[in-house]
């Protein structure tokens, strides 16, 4: 590769912020932004002049992140948003997603492709039911890195004892819902609206030791790089060009996915699930590249040494990794339709590759997100999250969602309609 | 923090960046019936050509190529459009908004009325005509801020119409393509590319451009505060954009940050003749891709928006 002075970042990081319009996420996500210098001039004029319009003295940074006339009209944001920003040595893709209590939906939506989630708490307000519930499901998700971001010290004077007090109420409550014990916490004070620990350090906060925000997205763990995962590659399509005009082409056959977790190099033995024909790896292919292993999240062309009837919907895994197919799943379902589930219907389940009809064993009961209380429930409505069993048509190869997101994860679709109705965690 | 020991070593920014794509473009394969890939020889739709290849390969690709052609188009980038599709063997449909006003579908306010938007109608009316279940673009999230929130997977109902307010939630790397007869699916694969990632992909491979992404001298004038090729030689031996009475002609070394209808796309001012110039001009620079670039985007805060409505792409 050749040498010159623009960024060549080496890893990406997804995360995700949490809080509610009043907590300054929008401004947090604009400062972020403008300190790493993505906002450029002619979208900064811009916020200028609609600062302007409604009478505003200082640009609002917050304007960057509500994109469609329908928020902009209401002055709130109704759908999870992307953003970029890269520092030179990273790429981060942030979710924005809206905090209020009827847009859990959106939250699960932004928290299922995070690594990290920045938890806003207002350090005028403390810790607040709303905060519980952003933690919870940034929990149920499986987010593995949480940072709570004390907002607005500018307003409590920079005071270190109020910063203290709210740490201390966070973390009493996520020992509770054994957050604490199961991912890394961190706490930073910040100021977004002036600027305070997000890139730069300033000098309001002399008291506070740790690290930047932006120091802290930079050192956290890409996903897939902290644990050991088992093998697990979903076959997405079956590339045959056996009409090809190349004669070598006529038997080949390969096996097109993207390793959902785990390593694989040539000569490993596999197992192709569910029907159990066990091979070996003969060629892992990329492009043009002969690869002699692959790991998470490369998308890749695998060669079977031996001539196996594979199709979309099977899953290639070590034989010594080999799990069973099952028919029966239980799982923390978080529904996402106006139209309530229906015990009665049957859905379509879509887990990697593959589909499955399914139908509702049992709703167990349903978590309240503001309580985490559990509630005897016969129905689910939109955002409302649930234990509930599932009786599956079609086998399925599943992992729980805490060991694997990937293979642990499903969505549930209307048939009739073929929306997306529900989002699903293996237990 | 704990210190994690690292199991595994991360991918570069590229690297996931091309991997999400390509899984992308296998999914729209897999769970589309009659895929389309749009084309239009612009750098966004060259590198998708590029993760079609390493998608696809040694197979054919599971769909053809299709330019909705305003008929203003720069030859150069036609040319290579026809280049580049013959070279990769695969079949290019062209439609064009030429022949949508032929029919009377597409009726123009003046003659020299922007095309752009009129590409809707011909996108739709040969979605209809191939009974295409889902077109495959080069749009990006980071482009403009109605995109910021487009799926992967973005539902069209049968009018070609995307309602912000009813797309499909959109969780991990589960996406629904699904759709019945008539409705439609625009996939994006490089929806969580930035202009400078696309540069960086396009460095790495290798990938050839049509010229006009380089510095180039060029006749132009000062319009509005843009910068508008004038006299601009078409395919057809017709002659677009005409200067007009009162204006000066000015030969300035340009280049196009992005490419369409001649009527809405303006160069910038540039002496980047290589991609690595390129590159470290983009790492400097102050104005984003579409805002001095795109006139089409300027007339209000939601234009982008309220074209996507209307069935853009």
């Amino acid at each position: 590769m050749t040498t010159h002075h623009t960024p060549h970042n080496d890893s990406l990081l997804r995360f995700m912020t949490c809080g509610s319009v009043d907590d300054g996420k929008s401004t947090l996500i604009g400062r972020l932004l403008f300190d790493s210098k993505t906002i450029l001039a002619d979208t900064l004029t811009q916020m200028s002049r609609t600062s302007e319009k409604r009478g505003l003295s200082a640009v609002d940074l917050s304007l960057l992140t509500d994109g469609l006339q329908a928020e902009r009209e209401q002055g709130i944001t109704i759908d999870v948003a992307y953003r970029y920003f890269s520092t030179g040595t990273r790429k981060y893709i942030i979710a924005d997603a809206p905090g209020h209590e009827q847009y859990t939906r959106n939250m699960v939506t932004a928290a299922s492709t995070a690594n990290l989630a920045i938890i806003l708490i207002d350090a005028r307000r403390g810790v607040l039911t709303q905060t519980r519930r952003h933690s919870y499901l940034a929990h149920l998700v499986g987010i593995q890195h949480i940072v709570v971001a004390v907002n607005k010290m500018d307003l409590v004077n920079y005071d270190q004892a109020s910063y203290d007090k709210i740490c201390a109420d966070y973390l009493a409550f996520a020992k509770e819902i054994g957050l604490a014990q199961a991912r890394d916490i961190r706490f930073i004070p910040i100021s977004a609206l002036a600027g305070d620990m997000l890139v730069d350090r300033l000098d309001n906060m002399d008291w506070y030791q740790g690290e930047t925000l932006l120091e802290i997205l930079e050192k956290a763990p890409a996903a897939h790089t902290e644990s050991q995962e088992a093998f697990r590659f979903p076959v997405q399509f079956v590339c045959r060009p056996h009409a090809s005009a190349d004669a070598e082409l006529h038997d080949y056959r390969g096996f097109m996915g993207r390793i959902e977790s785990g390593e694989i190099a040539v000569g490993d033995a596999v197992t192709v699930l569910p029907n159990g024909y066990q091979s070996k790896v003969k060629a892992i292919q990329l492009g043009e590249a002969n690869l002699h292993s692959a790991k998470t999240e490369q998308s890749v062309t695998l060669l079977l040494e031996d001539e196996i009837d594979t199709s979309r919907g099977d899953m290639i895994v070590k034989t010594s990794e080999a799990h069973e197919p099952v028919k029966q799943i239980d799982a923390f379902v978080c529904w996402l339709s106006e139209t309530p589930l229906s015990t009665a219907r049957t859905y379509i389940i879509r887990h990697t590759t593959r589909e499955s009809k399914a139908k509702v064993g049992a709703i167990q009961y349903k978590v309240d997100v503001n309580t985490l209380e559990q509630q005897a429930s016969s129905d689910l409505k939109m955002n409302d999250i649930a234990r509930i069993s599932f009786k599956l048509a079609q086998a399925l190869m599943v992992d729980s969602y805490s060991a694997n997101r990937a293979t642990g994860a499903f969505i549930v679709i209307d048939e009739s309609t073929n929306n997306t109705v529900g989002a699903g965690m293996i237990v | 923090m704990t210190t994690h020991t690292s199991k595994q070593q991360a991918l570069s920014h590229l690297d996931w960046l091309e991997s999400e794509a390509i899984y992308i473009l296998r999914e729209v394969a897999g769970q589309c019936s009659n895929p389309v890939l749009l084309f239009s020889g612009g750098k966004d739709s060259l590198c998708i050509l590029r993760l079609a290849e390493k998608a696809f390969r040694p197979g054919r690709f599971p769909f053809p190529l299709m330019h909705i052609d305003t008929g203003h188009n720069y030859k150069e980038v036609i040319d290579f459009r026809d280049q580049r599709a013959a070279e990769l063997g695969e079949r290019l449909i062209v439609r064009s908004v030429e022949d949508s006003m032929q029919r009377g579908t597409v009726v123009l306010k003046s003659a020299d009325e922007s095309r752009n938007k009129h590409q809707s109608v011909t996108l739709l009316e040969a979605i209809e005509e191939f009974g295409f279940d889902c077109c495959i673009g080069g749009a990006r999230r980071d482009e403009e801020k109605a995109r910021a929130k487009e799926r992967i997977m973005s539902f069209r109902d049968e009018f070609g119409q995307w309602d912000p307010k009813n797309q499909r939630p959109e969780l991990w790397n589960l996406y629904n393509a699904r759709s019945h007869k008539g409705e439609n699916i625009r996939a994006f694969p490089i929806s969580n590319w930035t202009e400078m990632d696309v540069w960086q992909y396009i460095e790495r491979e290798k990938l050839a451009l049509p010229s006009i992404y380089f510095a180039h001298q060029r006749d132009v004038v000062m319009r509005g505060g843009s910068i508008v090729p004038v006299n601009v030689p078409l395919v057809n031996g017709d002659i677009a954009n005409p200067v007009k009475a009162g204006e000066d002609i000015i030969n300035m070394q340009v280049r196009f940050r992005t490419v369409g209808d001649i009527s809405c796309t303006a160069p910038v001012l540039s002496d980047a003749d290589s991609i690595e110039k390129i590159v470290l001009e983009t790492a400097t620079s102050t104005i984003t891709e579409r805002g001095a670039t795109r006139l089409d985007d300027q007339t209000s805060d939601a234009s982008m928006e309220q074209r996507k409505k209307e069935g853009y792409f």
